[in-house]
């Protein structure tokens, strides 16, 4: 609407009516609103958490929750102890990474051919529910067995609990258009191929995202889990986790948790941030932002 | 026409639509009148009867826009040239074309969210456009506007008759929308829908939008109105 000469006023009374003022707003709104109360919020944690370490606690007991200063200072700013976090978050990492990539390249993959017939749905979607409903628990023993206790089962692990949200997703997303639109689509004569690649992956690319999302975030838990049982090779922040807490370490088992978050959270902005990059033009203002 | 359901939507519907002629079917709601549309333009296929329509480049309005909300205006356009393979030059002359003549220049680069309901409508009727093609059918347009955008495009889908000359079949329950932009206008009954009246519009093409308050042409409402209620009734 930039250009004045080619400016409708009765269509731009509409679109104004019905678009900008609220696009506006939500641009304008300041840091302060924006940032503020979760710092506020933050603040009131890291309050409650000194009043029971200091207060609560008595000091003989006082290993249960260090201080957060204590934390900080044993956790982070010792090199020694920060360094041997940091390799077990970065072996962690590469476990969720690959698990999340297979997953998705799996995902999408079922996903699309169950896209292309109801009766390949029917079939397949069943088996997506009972891998997704399997607790990770029971199998782990026969992950073991199979795969033995290192790189391959952890990886495994992180597959099986991202898979199903990134199958799921993709599913809806690609039945998702409108029926409109695949008329339109059959009327000019479009072939399988092109109603795939010109409508049904575009249109599913919203729900991939939130889907992206959710899978990110349970990799990074499938990755520390799959550690805690498969300890075999670069320990991950998992056995790092176990061991803390088997030596009563209270700082450094904060810090890893912490860690270990930190991790989870900038996956999921990763996502977020890529999808607003992505497809946030047309798709609207993504939420969870 | 017969739905697997038993419901039988449509019967004893005939009538034929040439260039340069703009047939519309007025009919209450869930009469058939889509269904029709959706034989003719063969998405369906009808159950008995006989259909011939030139389908290689056929035009469809939808009701709703059903314009692709990842592509900005002009790529949607364009899209239908995409689909028939025609190249990238030539495509976006089309577009531009097709584009300049509903008056959407200035929002080529526009995504459909930012676009009103009506600039959606123009935008769809556009891409239809870009084709040029012989016979266009129109399945309610537009239901979904306001009034007043509504008039305005009424006029603007008259103007793109006069000029392109296609062979219109358009479907509505609006009686002044009908007379005002058709050469004919039937009215079809309830379900199963059939073709109950036919009224010739005598009003020479170019049209003025101020015919519609020419005495004949409220007549004409009139007399349509009494036909749609009689085969209601």
């Amino acid at each position: 609407m930039s250009d004045p000469t080619a400016f409708d006023p009765v269509e731009a009374i509409i679109a104004d009516a019905g678009q900008m003022p609220e696009a506006k707003r939500s641009r304008g709104s300041t840091f302060a609103a924006v940032v503020l109360p979760p710092l506020a919020v933050g603040a009131a944690i890291v309050g409650l958490w000194y009043f029971i370490s200091l207060v609560v606690l008595d000091p003989k007991r006082r290993f249960l929750l260090q201080p957060p200063h204590e934390v900080w200072s044993v956790g982070f700013a010792d090199w020694d102890n920060f360094s041997t976090m940091l390799e077990g978050m970065w072996s962690s990492s590469k476990v969720a990474f690959w698990g999340l990539l297979i997953a998705i390249l799996l995902g999408f993959l079922l996903a699309v051919i169950m896209s292309q017939a109801k009766v390949v749905e029917r079939a397949i979607f069943p088996y997506a529910v009972v891998l997704q409903a399997i607790p990770i628990l029971a199998i782990v023993p026969l992950i073991g067995f199979w795969f033995g206790y290192g790189f391959s089962s952890r990886v495994l692990v992180c597959v099986i609990i991202a898979l199903f949200p990134i199958v799921v997703n993709t599913l809806f997303g690609l039945l998702s258009a409108e029926q409109g639109m695949h008329d339109l689509f059959t009327l000019h004569k479009a072939s399988r191929l092109t109603r795939l690649r010109r409508l049904m992956f575009p249109a599913a690319l919203p729900a991939v995202f939130a889907g992206l999302r959710i899978s990110a975030g349970l990799s990074v838990i499938g990755a520390i889990v799959g550690d805690f049982f498969f300890g075999q090779g670069a320990v991950g922040i998992g056995q790092l986790l176990k061991r803390y807490a088997n030596r009563l370490e209270g700082e450094q088992l904060f810090a890893s948790v912490i860690l270990s978050s930190a991790l989870g959270v900038s996956v999921f902005l990763f996502f977020g941030w890529l999808s607003g990059r992505l497809i946030g033009k047309w798709a609207g203002e993504s939420r969870g932002n | 026409m017969t739905f697997p359901d038993g419901t039988r939507a449509l019967s004893d519907v005939s009538f034929d639509v040439d260039r340069g002629e703009f047939v519309t079917i007025v009919g209450p709601s869930g009469c058939g009148k889509s269904t029709l549309l959706k034989i003719a333009s063969g998405l369906l296929n009808a159950t008995a009867g006989e259909i011939a329509v030139d389908r290689d480049r056929i035009g469809y309005v939808f009701q709703d826009a059903t314009l692709l909300p990842w592509r900005t205006v002009r790529r949607n356009v364009e899209l239908l040239a995409e689909l028939h393979g025609i190249d990238k030059a030539e495509r976006a002359t089309l577009a531009q074309t097709a584009i300049d003549l509903v008056g959407l220049q200035g929002f080529e680069n526009h995504f459909p969210r930012s676009l009103s309901g009506g600039m959606k409508m123009r935008a769809s009727l556009a891409r239809t456009l870009t084709l040029k093609p012989p016979v266009f059918l129109f399945d309610e347009p537009f239901g979904a506007v306001d009034e007043i955008t509504r008039e305005r495009l009424n006029e603007e889908t008259l103007r793109l008759f006069e000029q392109e000359k296609f062979a219109g079949l358009f479907i509505t329950h609006s009686i002044s929308e009908a007379v005002f932009l058709s050469t004919k206008v039937y009215v079809m009954s309830a379900r199963p829908g059939r073709l109950v009246a036919s009224f010739d519009v005598p009003f020479d093409y170019p049209r003025r939008p101020d015919i519609r308050f020419d005495a004949r042409f409220a007549e004409l409402c009139g007399q349509v109105s009494l036909a749609l209620r009689g085969a209601h009734s």
